[in-house]
Parts: structure tokens; sequence; C-alpha cells
């Protein structure tokens, strides 16, 4: 199948999944046409990682991952084993600049870009060391050298810095923000990430499939479901295997539960940072009975190790779905009273109306995703039926509504989750309903050198596991990849001409993974 | 304002009618943690590379339920502030400075809670996350800890648990 009338040739992914087609660019002029062509047609750079392939292919391989109506394209291009080198995509995809860098400090692929800063290495290992390099053996005893950065810096009469990070104020997650401000005006923020770094995909080369769930489960603690369906659709693409659609629902009821759980704890949050602790402490309340019948369900709070490939490994008998049937009922009376509180309380919207906008081209622009994404008006969400897109089992029989709303701002982001929680309260109430019975587990054997390509939406936006098997049936490379690097340079652009005290309530609009973004 | 506050009658105090945990128990915490205490104990936490499910847990204790801060156990945004360090891992090598200035910044006398398999150094996850070209492993590899609380991620209730543990007198 070809795209667009472009010259590549791709053949579709077999398997129940997101829609999926892989396909191989000639040379880097090959994957800048394509790319150029994806982006006049309003596509997306959905992900970009590299490969050591020397011992079996005798060369390096970029893999970028572009998304258009209809799908995924998993375009590959083969690199020299010497000084390998690939095009720079960021002037067509700005979202592509990190993750080039990203390549490099992992596998010394280089990029032609302007930008050659490292970003996931700080110092922790010599420049010179490659860790995801088939001959880079693994060294825990680097000394550690952290370096400088070179920020951007902003000049002018009164311009001056603010650093933050990267251990902030809350209970967060760590990362640099560094603010150029006038007064309390900020010109420009600019991030720097990567202290999250563990090396994860290190640590997936080389090991088992099952092994390798427990390390995709803990990528991101929030999108724990997401990841692990994500891994376990790449898992099962590769493999030719197809989950039961009992396995595939109770999948989808884990994934709709994770993402209201998380809504449910963003909107308490977002009204705290409005001071309004009233919405907090509401929110919070709702969030942690949602947890306990998490815990009663299925064994775990936020549904670890849940979902496995091949299928999932907790079944729900009849009177765990009237339990959650219930809940559903009660939980939709009880947000629908408090949206009703937040949208008549003028100060929390004055606080969120109007601050933190991103525009739809903007959107476009950055390759945006998820929640962030539909906060602008689009209507982007991989559970939804579009012209030209059928979404996967089980929400093509789901019918799934989406929500969107073309203010951009906080508030937008606000109303976004709101209407989310309700769809997914109306889902888990009808997927209860409509449990097809069966199996919950099929057999896997790795077939070597498989490939494939999982693609879930999760709470925050897509999830993408790409992964590929090595001759005896191991991990030989796996790249997940969090909607969050395509969504944290939206927010450098969110905060500028706004104050200082917003840029809490403005990341939180978003709350981004670092975890997941660093790796 | 009206529903608002409707809103908050309807509700009540949920604190102490913990469904899943006998009530007893989150009671004997609470009264001890006022006994040992008397006043008031300042966490700091840091989250030294985590994936986020320990610290979703470490929000739960602010939640009415747990309702940590009203027993006097509040978490502060700064480690001079503080009593106590809540850590959690696996420490990155990007953590590993920032990690040891923080050590560094809290007032003596001071405690080190390592929370989470990951930032103990035990169990399965533990493992699979232990010390690589990235991560320096359990944070007692980094700064002394005087307490694990393991779990992935530990519950709330094993949270309340260990932050007493650590400040019982042995």
């Amino acid at each position: 199948m070809r795209f667009h009338a472009e010259p590549i040739e791709f053949t579709p992914q077999p398997g129940v999944g997101a829609p999926v087609w892989h396909g191989r660019a000639v040379d880097g002029e090959d994957l800048l046409r394509y790319a150029i062509s994806v982006h006049r047609h309003q596509g997306r750079l959905s992900a970009l990682w590299g490969s050591d392939e020397r011992e079996r292919a005798g060369g390096f391989r970029l893999h970028c991952v572009f998304a258009l109506t209809e799908g995924w394209q998993w375009l590959r291009l083969d690199l020299p084993a010497e000084n390998p080198t690939c095009p720079d995509l960021s002037g067509i995809f700005p979202a592509a600049n990190r993750m080039q860098r990203a390549t490099f400090d992992l596998l010394d692929i280089r990029h032609d870009g302007p930008d050659q800063r490292p970003w996931l290495r700080h110092g922790g290992w010599p420049a010179d060391w490659f860790p995801l390099r088939h001959d880079a053996g693994d060294h825990a005893d680097f000394t550690n050298a952290p370096t400088d950065y070179d920020f951007v810096k902003v000049g002018g009469e009164g311009a001056h810095e603010i650093p933050v990070g990267p251990i902030h104020a809350g209970i967060i997650e760590p990362g640099h923000f560094r603010f150029s401000v006038v007064g309390e005006r900020v010109l420009r923020l600019e991030q720097r990430l990567g202290y999250q770094h563990k090396g994860v995909e290190h640590r997936l080369a080389s090991t088992d499939f099952l092994t390798g769930a427990k390390l995709i489960g803990r990528i991101s603690g929030d999108s724990t479901c997401a990841y692990a369906w994500a891994y376990a659709a790449a898992v099962e693409a590769a493999c030719g295997a197809t989950p039961s659609p009992r396995a595939l629902m109770l999948r989808a009821v884990m994934l709709e539960r994770e993402r209201v759980a998380n809504h449910l704890g963003d909107l308490g949050a977002l009204g705290n940072d409005a001071a309004f602790a009233f919405g907090l402490t509401q929110f919070m309340r709702l969030k942690e009975d949602w947890l306990r019948l998490n815990a009663d369900l299925f064994g775990h709070r936020f549904m670890m190790d849940r979902i496995v490939p091949g299928g999932v490994s907790h079944d729900l008998a009849p009177e765990a779905l009237a339990r959650m049937v219930e809940q559903c009922e009660l939980f939709a009376r009880e947000v629908s009273e408090l949206r009703a509180i937040y949208d008549n309380h003028a100060g929390l919207q004055d606080r969120f109306l109007t601050t933190g906008i991103i525009n739809t081209d903007l959107a476009h622009e950055l390759s945006l995703t998820g929640m962030a994404a539909r906060a602008t008006g689009m209507i982007l969400d991989g559970r939804v039926y579009r012209q030209d897109y059928t979404p996967p089992p089980p929400y093509a029989a789901l019918g799934v509504r989406p929500v969107t709303d073309e203010r951009g701002d906080v508030a937008a982001r606000v109303a976004v989750r709101f209407d989310e929680i309700f769809e997914s309260l109306r889902l888990l109430r009808a997927m209860a309903v409509g449990m097809p019975a069966g199996e919950i587990l099929t057999t896997i054997t790795p077939v070597a050198g498989g490939a494939g390509l999982g693609v879930i939406e999760g709470w925050r936006g897509e999830v993408l596991v790409g992964l590929e098997f090595d001759a005896v049936g191991k991990l030989a490379r796996v790249h997940p990849h969090d909607p969050s690097w395509q969504c944290w340079p939206a927010l450098e652009h969110a905060v500028m001409n706004d104050i200082v005290p917003d840029f809490p309530l403005i990341n939180k609009s978003f709350n981004l993974s670092y975890s997941g973004a660093d790796l | 304002m009206i529903p608002l506050l409707r809103r908050i009658f309807k509700t009540g105090i949920v604190t102490e009618s913990v469904p899943e945990i006998p009530a007893a128990e989150t009671q004997r915490l609470h009264g001890e943690i006022l006994t040992i205490l008397g006043r008031a104990l300042t966490i700091r936490q840091v989250d030294a590379g985590s994936c986020n499910g320990c610290e979703l847990e470490i929000h739960a204790l602010n939640n009415p339920y747990y309702n940590l801060e009203g027993r006097g156990i509040k978490f502060v945004a700064s480690p001079r502030h503080a009593d106590m360090l809540l850590v959690t891992g696996p420490v990155t090598k990007n953590m590993e400075n920032a990690l040891k200035i923080v050590y560094d910044c809290t007032p003596d006398p001071k405690l080190v809670v390592a929370v989470g398999d990951c930032g103990c150094g035990c169990g399965e996850v533990g493992a699979l996350f232990g010390p690589n070209y990235a991560t320096c492993g359990a944070v007692e590899n980094v700064i002394p800890v005087d307490v694990r609380i393991p779990g992935c991620p530990p519950t709330p209730l094993v949270l309340m648990q260990g932050i007493l543990q650590a400040i019982t007198p042995r």
C-alpha cells in the first residue's frame, strides 16, 4: 500500500491492534521526502528511535513512526556501521529535536540538525560511550560528572532568569525549568529533562518478553495499563497471536479505569493550584474510592501487571462487574455535581480561562497528541472513528464519542477531562453489560525476528511501543514512547505571555510524564 | 456557594471511616503519631528516579481518608524545613548529585526513608531496576537510609506505618 502517491511501499501489520503499516526508506532523501509529504497532509511524527543492527544487518537503523488519518506508518532507514548519520527531521517536525538528540546519546547515530546539545546524557557516562550499542556492555561504575547545559539566553533590559528544579517544591517528578522573565511575565521557558533516565531501553534488551512486560508496566506509573496494553499489542503483532474478545474488553475496562483515576486526580490538583482546596479534597476522596475498587477488582490499586502479552491475568466475576456499574452510576452523579461547582466558581474560572493557550495550528506543528490536542479542537483519539480510520477492538464496537474543546486554554483541558470522565463512565457501564464470554489468556510463542508496533490511547495521549525479537526469541530492541515527548514542547509555548505564578496551573493542566519521556 | 456548602455538608468527615482497613488501625496509627511527635513532623519528598507510582500513593496520604496533614505530618517545599526525607528511586545518575545536595541541606537530626521496591532495592522490581550505567540503584547506595518501605508501590497505609516506624524511638 502507498500513501499520498509517495513511492514507499507499505505492508499492513497483521492482527487486531491499531492500524499499522511497515515500510522501508531506501535513503535519507527518501525519508525526508516522505516526512514532508506527511507534514503536508496534516500528519504527525509519533516516534523516532534508533537501533544497533550490526550483528543482524551490518549497520544501524533509524525508526520513525508517522501518523496519518488512516493509522501509523513505521518507517525504517538503514544506516552504515561507520559514522551513521540520519537526516534532520526537526525542520519539518519540531518534535524530532529531542528524539534525535536522545538517539545520538544512546547510539551515536548523528543528525545534521542545528541543535547538537546532549539530551539524556548529563555526564553520568562518558561522551564517547553509547549504552544501546551491542558492544557497549554494562558499566555501573562510571564516574558521574554532571555537565552544564547551554540554555538559550534571553537578553534585554530587565530580563532575568529563574531556574527551577530538578527537584520541585511539590510531590512531583524531577526536571529543570529555566524561565526567562521580565517582571512577572514569562518571555521564554526552556526545559531540560532526562533526570529520570533509568536506562529502561538498555534493561529491556536481551530479556524475555515476560520480564519485559514487568519493566514496561513501570515506565510511567500513572499510565501502567496503557503501556502494558501497547506492549502486549506489539508482542502479539510480532508473534501472530490474537487475544480473546473477553481479554480485549477487560483491557479496555482497565484502560478506562486508569483514565478516570488520573482525570479525577488532575481535576482536584487543578482546583488546588487555583487555591480551591475544596476541589482537591473532593476529587481526592473520589479518586481514593475509585482506587480501592481497583484493588478489590484487580488486586492492585493501579492494576500493574494485569495486562499481559496474550490477554489479561485477572478475570472479573459478574458480581464484580455489577459493583463496577454501581460505582459508575454514583460517580456520574458526584462528578456532575462537582462540575457545576467548578463551572460556577468565578475565582476558579478567572484563573482557568485564557491561561496557557495553544492553538490548533501549533498543536499540528508540534505533532501534539491526546488530551492536550483535543483541548485545541482536534478530533484525535485512537478510540474514535474518523473518516478513513476504524479504531481497533473493542473500541470499534463501543462507539466512543470524541471529546474536544476549541479554546486551547487551561479551562479547555479541564472541560475535556470532565467530559472524558463522563464518556469513560458510560463506556465502563456498556462494557460491563456487554462483556463477552471466553478465555482471558492465550499462549504466546516468540517468533524469531518478529517485529510489532502497539498503539494505545492512554489518558495522556498516544502511547506507542515498537519492538523486535532477536534470533533466539529474546527482545532485541524495544522502544516505548510517551505522548509527553510531543507535549513538553507545547508547554514551553503555552506559558509564553502568561505570568510566573500561572505556571504551576498550566503545568498541571498538561500533567506530563517525566519518567515516560526520560526512560 | 450554596451547592458548595451542601457538598461539604453531605460529604462530612470521611477520615475515620476507612472501608477495607479496620478503622481501629487508622485510629491507633494516628494516636501513636500524636504521642510520639507531640507537635509535628515535616517531610520533604524527593523523587530521585521513580516511575511516579510511589508519588501517586504519597499524594494519597493527604486525601481525606488518610488525612496525614490533619495529624500534624506535613509535606514541605524545601529540605531546609524538613525533619525527614522520603525518597523514591532507583536513584538515577542524573539525580545523584541533586539528592546528595538535598541530604546536605536537610538540618540534623534527620531521618531518611526509602520508598518502594526500587528505592529499597528489594524484590523482583528492585532487581529489575538495579544499578546500571544510568542508575545507582537503591537510595542507600547514595545517602544513608534509616527506614525502608518496600512495595510496588506501597499502599498509603503501608506508607503511614513506615513513617511511624521511622519516628518510633528504638
